[in-house]
C-alpha cells in the first residue's frame, strides 16, 4: 500500500518535473475558477454543523433555538401527519400569484416608461416615489381599501414585487447602445421591429437581474402578511409556533423559506441562461 | 479657404461622354458643432456603381460627410442639400452585429418580403460564411464578424454603400483578404462605394477615384489609374500616392 503511495507520488513529481512552465502558468488565474454547486454549499453546512454542535453541547437552549437535528424531525413528522403541505400550498399560491401580477406590471411599466416619453414622464416619477415607501408601511391603507382578505394580501406583495423588475428593465432599455439604434436606422427598421429585435431583446438581461430579486422578494412580505387574518400558510404557522414557543417549527419555516428562495433563483438562473445563451461573460 | 477647394461636380465625375445621372448629390453641405465648422460647403457627385475613398487626416471630418450621407446626423446643426439613394447601406468599423441575434438573423436585418431567408443565405455564403447562419456573433473571429456585416451591408442590393473605415481594426493579413472580397462583391453588386479610410494605400488599391479631406473641406480629387484588378506594380501608382501624401500634408522632409 505504501509503495503504491510512493510509486503514485514519485510519479506525480515526474509529470510536474516534465512541463514545470505549463504547471506555473495554470496555477496563475486572474479571475477565480467558477464554483460548483458543491463549493457553494460549504459554508451554509459550516454553520449548520456548528448549530447543531452547540445545540447538542448544551449552549444553545431549545426554547431559545432548537438543533437542526429536532427541527428536522418536527419538520418530517409535521409532513407525515399532513400539516405541512396545505399550509406550503396556501403560501405558495398567495406568493406566485403576486409574482405574476408584480412582473407582469412592473415589466408593462418598465416597457411604457422606457419606450416613449410620455410614459417616462407619466410612470417613472410615481415609481420613484413607491420605491422610497415601504412596502409593509403601506398595510394599513392596503386594509382600510380592501379588507384583510386575499386580495389585500396579494395587492401587496405584487406591489412591492413589481419595483425590482420595473427598475432593472428600465434601466436596461434606457442603457440599449446607441450603436444598435444607429444600426436600426440604417437598416431601416420599422418602430415595432427595433423594440423587437433590439430594444427587447437588449433590455432581456436587466429584466432578469429584477426577476431575480422579485422572486425572493415576494416571500418577505408574505412572512408579515400571514399574520393579518389568515388560517394558513407558513408565516401563520410560524407565528402560531412563536406564541407556544416551538423554536423548532419557527426552524423548519424559516428552512422552507430558504429552499423556496433558492429553487426559484435556480429556476430564474436558469431561464436566464437559456434565453441569454449569446452572452459569453465570466462567471457564467 | 476658397482657392484651396477644388470644385467637384457632374462634369469631373463622369468623364466618359455619357452624362449619367449621379446617385450621390452633396451641394452645399455644411456642419458644425457648436462653433466648429466640421463640414465647410462641400459638392460632391457619385456616379452609379463608382468606388470613391475618401482619406483625411482624424477630425478632418470624413466620417461627419460620411455620416450626413446616412443620415444619421440630424441632430447636427448644417446647410445644404444632401441627395442619396433610398436604397444605401452602411458598413462601420466594429461590425456592429446584434449579439443576441444568430448570424442570419443579423444579415437579414431590416430585410422584408418572403425571400429574406434565402437572400441572406447566399449572402453569407457570398462572404464565405454559408453553414455559420446559426453561429452567435460572439463565437466568430473579427474578421468573419466584419463578413457577416459586409453580407448585411450587400444583401438588400443597395445603390450605395457607406464603409467607414470598415477594415481599421483588422490584421493586416485579414484585411488584404477583406479588401479582395469587397472587390469582388462590388464587382458584381455594383453599388456606388464611399470608403472613408486614413491609409493611403487601401485607397490605391481599393478605389476609382480618391478624395482627400482636410478642415471640412474637399481638396483633392484624384482619379486612379487602372482598373480591377489593379496592378500593384503600375509605374504610375508611386506618383499618385507622392500627390496624395502631399495633398494630405505628409511629405518626406517633415
Amino acid at each position: 500500500m505504501t509503495s503504491q503511495l510512493e510509486r503514485d507520488e514519485v510519479r506525480s513529481r515526474q509529470r510536474v518535473g516534465s512541463a514545470p512552465t505549463r504547471s506555473r502558468i495554470s496555477t496563475r488565474r486572474l479571475v477565480p475558477a467558477r464554483l460548483g454547486p458543491v463549493g457553494l454549499l460549504i459554508g451554509p453546512l459550516a454553520l449548520v454543523g456548528l448549530w447543531e454542535l452547540a445545540a447538542t453541547a448544551g449552549w444553545l437552549a431549545p426554547r431559545q433555538l432548537a438543533a437542526p437535528s429536532v427541527a428536522l424531525r418536527t419538520g418530517y413528522q409535521m409532513l407525515l401527519d399532513g400539516e405541512l403541505l396545505p399550509h406550503l400550498a396556501a403560501s405558495a399560491q398567495r406568493a406566485y400569484l403576486a409574482l405574476t401580477f408584480g412582473v407582469l406590471g412592473g415589466t408593462v411599466l418598465a416597457l411604457l416608461s422606457g419606450l416613449s416619453r410620455v410614459g417616462e414622464a407619466a410612470i417613472d416619477g410615481l415609481v420613484q416615489v413607491k420605491r422610497a415607501i415601504p412596502t409593509l408601511a403601506l398595510i394599513p391603507l392596503a386594509i382600510l381599501w380592501l379588507g384583510i382578505g386575499e386580495t389585500m394580501k396579494i395587492v401587496v406583495i405584487a406591489s412591492s414585487v413589481f419595483v425590482p423588475v420595473y427598475i432593472n428593465t428600465h434601466a436596461g432599455l434606457r442603457g440599449i447602445d446607441i450603436r444598435y439604434v444607429e444600426l436600426a436606422r440604417t437598416t431601416g427598421l420599422s418602430r415595432a421591429e427595433f423594440i423587437r429585435r433590439v430594444a427587447l431583446p437588449g433590455a432581456l438581461p436587466g429584466f432578469f437581474t429584477g426577476l431575480r430579486l422579485a422572486v425572493t422578494m415576494c416571500w418577505t412580505a408574505l412572512v408579515v402578511l400571514e399574520q393579518i387574518n389568515a388560517t394558513e400558510g407558513i408565516g401563520y404557522i410560524m407565528t402560531r409556533a412563536r406564541d407556544y414557543g416551538q423554536t423548532d417549527i419557527i426552524v423548519v419555516g424559516l428552512v422552507i423559506y430558504a429552499v423556496l428562495g433558492l429553487l426559484s433563483d435556480g429556476l430564474v438562473r436558469f431561464a436566464e441562461r437559456k434565453s441569454l445563451s449569446w452572452r459569453r461573460t465570466v462567471g457564467s | 479657404m476658397t482657392d484651396r477647394r477644388t470644385m467637384i461636380d457632374a462634369d469631373t465625375t463622369s468623364r466618359d461622354s455619357e452624362r449619367v445621372t449621379p446617385v450621390v448629390q452633396l451641394r452645399a453641405v455644411s456642419r458644425h458643432y457648436g462653433e466648429r465648422t466640421v463640414l465647410d460647403r462641400v459638392d460632391l457627385d457619385i456616379g452609379p456603381g463608382e468606388f470613391i475613398a475618401l482619406i483625411g487626416r482624424s477630425g478632418s471630418g470624413k466620417s461627419t460627410l460620411l455620416r450626413s450621407m446616412a443620415r444619421l446626423d440630424e441632430d447636427v446643426a448644417g446647410s445644404g442639400t444632401v441627395g442619396v439613394p433610398e436604397n444605401r447601406s452602411v458598413l462601420f468599423q466594429d461590425s456592429r452585429l446584434l449579439p443576441w441575434q444568430r448570424v442570419l438573423a443579423n444579415v437579414t436585418l431590416g430585410l422584408r418580403g418572403p425571400d429574406a431567408r434565402a437572400s441572406g443565405l447566399a449572402a453569407l455564403a457570398d462572404v464565405g460564411l454559408a453553414g455559420r447562419e446559426r453561429a452567435w456573433p460572439n463565437a466568430l473571429s473579427g474578421g468573419e464578424q466584419q463578413r457577416v456585416a459586409l453580407a448585411r451591408a450587400l444583401v438588400g442590393e443597395p445603390d450605395l454603400l457607406l464603409a467607414d473605415e470598415p477594415f481599421g481594426a483588422l490584421d493586416a493579413l485579414t484585411r488584404l483578404r477583406m479588401h479582395r472580397l469587397l472587390l469582388r462583391l462590388v464587382a458584381e453588386h455594383r453599388p456606388a462605394v464611399l470608403l472613408v479610410t486614413h491609409d493611403v494605400d487601401e485607397a490605391l488599391a481599393l478605389a476609382d477615384r480618391v478624395l482627400v479631406i482636410d478642415s471640412g473641406v474637399l481638396l483633392h480629387d484624384q482619379p486612379i489609374p487602372g482598373g480591377q484588378p489593379r496592378d500593384r506594380a503600375d509605374p504610375a501608382l508611386p506618383r499618385v500616392r507622392a500627390d496624395l501624401l502631399e495633398a494630405l500634408g505628409v511629405t518626406d522632409d517633415s
